[in-house]
């Protein structure tokens, strides 16, 4: 057993123990074994490649560097992990994502400068000699630019999602056009430097692709987050994967793979939550195609105070609150998760419906009540629950608009047609919280507060819900 | 406006159009209220408590709107003002010569009983709230008759089974009696023609008998259709079979504007236990029973015990009245609103249009079909749905088709070109995705975001390629790997942490 082989096997294990890691988030159960595994799987990764590196030729300065880094690198990300809100979940996601693909171009680019940039090197002529010298320029491209794509988009999502960005989508003119065009560049730019490696085309694709990230996610609403944040998730895969192949190391093409194929089904998810195809959401937001039909007369809706809210609830046998992205902005959780508990003392059934892509993260309610302490067995998805409605006296809808509107079944013209929504109009009575009559995301008018049996209660849904809470 | 509320005239009547507790609402919808003094008595309800709600005690005749329950006699009818609104429940479908007195005079008149079965005018539904009372009350009706526990019981004095019941037809009355035998107690069966109510029956603790049949179906209105006699046939057998076994019979069985269906037969009754009870339900409209007398209690020859009450709702006159009594004050939200005491007959509203029998005087009986029920609501999409989705859905079909096999080419022309080592970093890579598709399949849906910051950690393995490059080369490559380990570090750890934070946040009740 030489060390090559030994940090083979290591690399083969680790890559069981991060399928286990997966595996074991299926079921709330297992889901803290699944973290340690992926957690032991990294240590033994990282224990390995140390490893090979010494017995390599790591200089000394290059172990102090490299211990230095990681000790950067993880107090920064311990800290961080400490100290985000889960409100802020998204915008660390994204971010996390951004610091991969900006990995993966750095190690495209030394890939290019120990190759192709050092043509009489050892390893360029161990390449040459297995005729592996245009693949390897290959590899480099392709890393380059799925790290770049996904590095910039990922910042422009943490901005948008930071809200240090406007969240509304960017309108270039022929922005599909842009979006293509792109891509037929990198695949010109690629044959090019395969057969004559420059490092100038090296630079003009890192610039086409860090453009590229930009405009993709720039032009995308903020509604569409969820779709957003999974793809940027699939793509730092990707671009792991893409390293991988660089370098022939498997454990990177494995794993890359793994979050590659985990971002891409979350991405299926939540299109499918939305009808939505994943190039209509890439292309661009709702309300191109058609606008929003306006002209409609819903009729008046009602409007309730916070202490009728109140004697409603107490009087009602079973509750179902629906929350959404404007719990999450008001930071209501807390608010909301306290009343849960003073109804579920009174023996009133208290249970809560997700929709798939409420909030801007796949999941992201279920972590905000989690916070709040609230069990996860009240917790339900879509399909679980929207057959109880019907039997439910009192339906709260916090900060929901879009994932809870009629129109979506009811009229086939509505740009939302066909999306599968919450029922929350079947329950005997629907409150609604919300600023103002204003639209949803997706622009359209919900016929749901126009309703025999909704009302409003306007305001900031943290404050209502105290309100609540007072006059209980 | 006036509101006025008749005292009911008709001897077995035990209700009353309003109650305290809905006259104080009433009062709120801006309308003054008066009663006839006595007419709560039967239900509890003295004249004291009407006026201390706020009523005056008076003659309702003379008012703009006329509450009642049954309809009152010509006489009666006569002394009503010009343009007065009658409200009670009239049963207009069957009787026509009722209408037609209604017709003679210059008055509106609203029949509670034809409000349509759509989910906005449920509170409306009259006939829902009764049925549901006379549900209650038919159990306790049986309970009364019989001459065991209902609960099973283990006594020092031996064990008690529990009594087993039978509830034929699962509507409103069905699924009360449901629920008010269980909590008594019993085994409660049910059946009935519609497959659908089953999770109904088994949400009340009941368990749902089902007819095997080939056609069973909903009406356009809601209510249990006239079944084929085939369907008819197999029913009888599982009411025989039950009939031996079970010790209480409730039948709520009723088809509108016909007579009862008859489900149990004279010999089915002959062949139960002695001491059994069986309420109809339908004892009215001629009986779900063989046997059954309207209005009566009557012991077959083996000592069966069959309870044909008609009026099982007024049984409970104090909560009958109050349901009733809410049920017209929601219709007097619905026709009311400005909320300041107007009446505003609207034609344009479905619900208003259809219980309408007589406005100012004109027949506008019977009022346009409204066909609303929550059946046929869900089965036309499955109608329509196939036919306008086929094309699509096969279009679909053929392109994934194509998308496949053009995927499975050009991933065969890429292995066939490619170098050896290539190959085999393929190999693993094309496995890796499909293993990542099926494990991530299985992730609970409320664990998406650890799942991303924890796939977010792991793809911080990336610092192993940085970190292989970090001894070699010049100072652009140090530089350029010192910080993708830098950054990568900051995945790993960071990643790791925050899905460990989160995993621990989340609790069981």
């Amino acid at each position: 057993m030489t060390i090559e082989t030994a940090a083979q096997s290591a690399y083969l294990v680790a890559a069981l123990l991060f399928i286990l890691a997966l595996a074991g988030l299926s079921r709330h159960e297992s889901a803290r074994f699944g973290n340690y595994f992926g957690i032991a799987g990294m240590a033994l990764a990282l224990v390995a490649t140390v490893a090979l590196a010494l017995v390599g030729d790591l200089s000394g300065t290059g172990l102090v560097l490299l211990l230095v880094a990681t000790g950067i690198g993880a107090t920064i990300g311990l800290y961080r992990a400490a100290k985000v809100e889960m409100t802020g979940m998204p915008e660390l996601i994204a971010l996390l994502h951004s610091f991969v693909g900006l990995a993966a171009v750095l190690v495209g680019w030394n890939g290019y400068l120990h190759v192709e940039g050092d043509p009489d090197g050892a390893e360029a002529a161990l390449l040459g000699a297995q005729d592996l010298l245009g693949i390897h320029s290959a590899e480099v491209f392709i890393g380059v630019f799925i790290g770049a794509v996904t590095f910039t988009g990922s910042i422009v999502a943490f901005l948008k999602l930071s809200a240090r960005m406007p969240s509304r989508p960017l309108m270039l003119p022929g922005k599909n056009l842009l979006n293509v065009g792109a891509l037929v560049a990198f695949v010109l730019l690629t044959v090019w430097f395969v057969i004559d490696p420059h490092l100038w085309l090296l630079i003009v694709v890192t610039a086409v692709a860090l453009l590229l990230g930009w405009h993709l996610v720039a032009s995308i609403g903020g509604g569409d987050m969820p779709v957003v944040v999974s793809m940027l998730n699939s793509y730092s895969g990707w671009a792991a994967a893409a390293s991988g192949f660089l370098l022939s190391n498997d454990l990177l093409i494995v794993t890359g793979a793994l979050v590659g194929s985990s971002g891409a089904y979350l991405s299926y998810i939540m299109c499918k939550a939305m009808n939505r195809s994943f190039l209509s959401v890439i292309a661009g937001g709702f309300g191109v195609e058609a606008g929003p039909s306006g002209d409609t007369d819903y009729g008046e809706h009602r409007e309730v105070q916070a202490d009728a809210v109140a004697e409603l609830l107490k009087s009602a046998e079973s509750v179902i609150i629906t929350p959404g992205y404007g719990m999450a902005v008001a930071q209501a959780q807390y608010g909301v998760a306290e009343l849960t508990r003073k109804l579920r003392d009174k023996g009133i059934d208290v249970r809560f419906g997700i929709h798939p892509v409420a909030g801007r993260l796949p999941g992201h309610m279920n972590v905000l009540l989690a916070e709040a302490k609230v069990p996860y067995d009240v917790v339900l998805e879509m399909d679980e629950i929207n057959d109880d409605f019907a039997r439910t006296s009192v339906v709260l809808v916090i900060g929901a608009n879009d994932t809870v509107n009629p129109a979506a079944m009811d009229d086939p013209s509505s740009p939302i047609a066909g999306m599968p929504v919450l029922k929350v109009w079947e329950a005997a009575e629907v409150i609604v919280f919300k600023r103002s009559m204003a639209s949803g995301y997706a622009g359209v008018q919900n016929p749901l507060f126009f309703r025999e049996n909704s009302a409003m209660l306007f305001g900031d849904a943290k404050e209502r819900v105290n309100d609540i809470l007072r006059a209980f | 406006m006036i509101i006025g509320v008749l005292g009911e005239s008709g001897s077995g009547e035990t209700r009353v159009a309003a109650t305290p507790a809905t006259v104080g609402q009433l009062l709120k919808l801006g309308y003054d209220v008066v009663v006839e003094p006595g007419a709560g008595q039967r239900s509890s309800f003295s004249d004291e408590a009407y006026a201390d709600a706020g009523a005056t005690l008076g003659d309702p005749y003379r008012a703009d709107v006329v509450f009642t329950i049954n309809a009152p006699e010509p006489e009666r009818l006569d002394r009503l003002a010009a343009g007065a609104t009658l409200i009670g429940v009239f049963n207009p479908r069957l009787s026509a010569e009722l209408v037609e007195e209604f017709a003679r005079r210059p008055i509106t008149v609203l029949s509670m009983d034809a409000v349509p079965r759509i989910s906005r005018a449920q509170s409306l539904d009259v006939l829902s709230s009764m049925a549901n009372i006379a549900g209650y009350r038919a159990v306790v009706e049986a309970a009364h008759a019989f001459g065991r526990f209902f609960t099973g019981q283990v006594t020092a004095a031996g064990k008690v089974p529990p009594a087993k019941v039978l509830v034929a037809g699962v509507g409103v009355a069905g699924l009360a009696a449901i629920g008010a035998a269980g909590s008594l107690g019993a085994i409660v069966r049910a059946t009935d023609p519609r497959p659908e109510v089953a999770d109904q029956v088994k949400s009340l603790g009941g368990e749902y008998l089902a007819v095997q049949a080939a056609d069973v179906e909903v009406s356009a209105t809601g209510y249990a259709k006239e079944m084929s006699d085939d369907y008819t046939e197999r029913a009888a057998r599982l009411y025989a079979e039950q009939a031996t076994d079970v010790d209480i019979v409730i039948t709520t069985a009723l088809i509108p504007g016909r007579p009862a269906p008859r489900l149990i037969t004279a010999k089915m009754v002959a062949s139960m236990k002695p001491g059994s009870v069986i309420v109809d339900m339908a004892a009215a409209n001629g009986g779900n029973v063989e046997g059954t007398v309207a209005g009566e209690v009557v012991t077959t020859a083996n000592g069966v015990t069959i309870i044909g009450y008609t009026d099982l709702a007024g049984r409970l006159p104090a909560q009958a009245s109050q349901l009733y009594g809410t049920n017209l004050v929601n219709l007097m939200k619905l026709m009311t609103p400005e909320r300041d005491g107007r009446l505003v007959l609207d034609f344009e509203d479905v619900v208003q249009r259809s219980i309408t029998v007589v406005r100012h005087g004109e027949l506008t009986w019977p009022p346009p079909p409204v066909s609303v029920s929550a059946a046929p609501a869900t089965a036309a999409p499955v109608n329509v749905a196939p036919q306008a989705a086929a094309q699509p859905q096969a279009a679909k079909k053929n392109r994934g088709l194509v998308l496949t096999g053009t995927g499975a080419g050009a991933l065969f022309l890429l292995a066939a070109f490619a170098p050896p080592a290539l190959r085999g970093h393929l190999t693993v890579f094309a496995l890796a995705i499909v293993i990542g598709y099926y494990v991530i399949g299985h992730v609970h849906h409320a664990l998406h975001t650890p799942l991303m910051s924890v796939t977010n950690a792991i793809s911080g393995i990336i610092v192993v390629g940085a970190l292989l490059q970090l001894g070699h080369g010049g100072v652009a490559v140090t530089t350029l790997s010192f910080i993708a380990v830098l950054l990568a570090s900051i995945n790993v750890f960071g990643g790791f942490a925050v899905t460990r934070r989160m995993l621990a946040m989340f609790t069981r009740s």
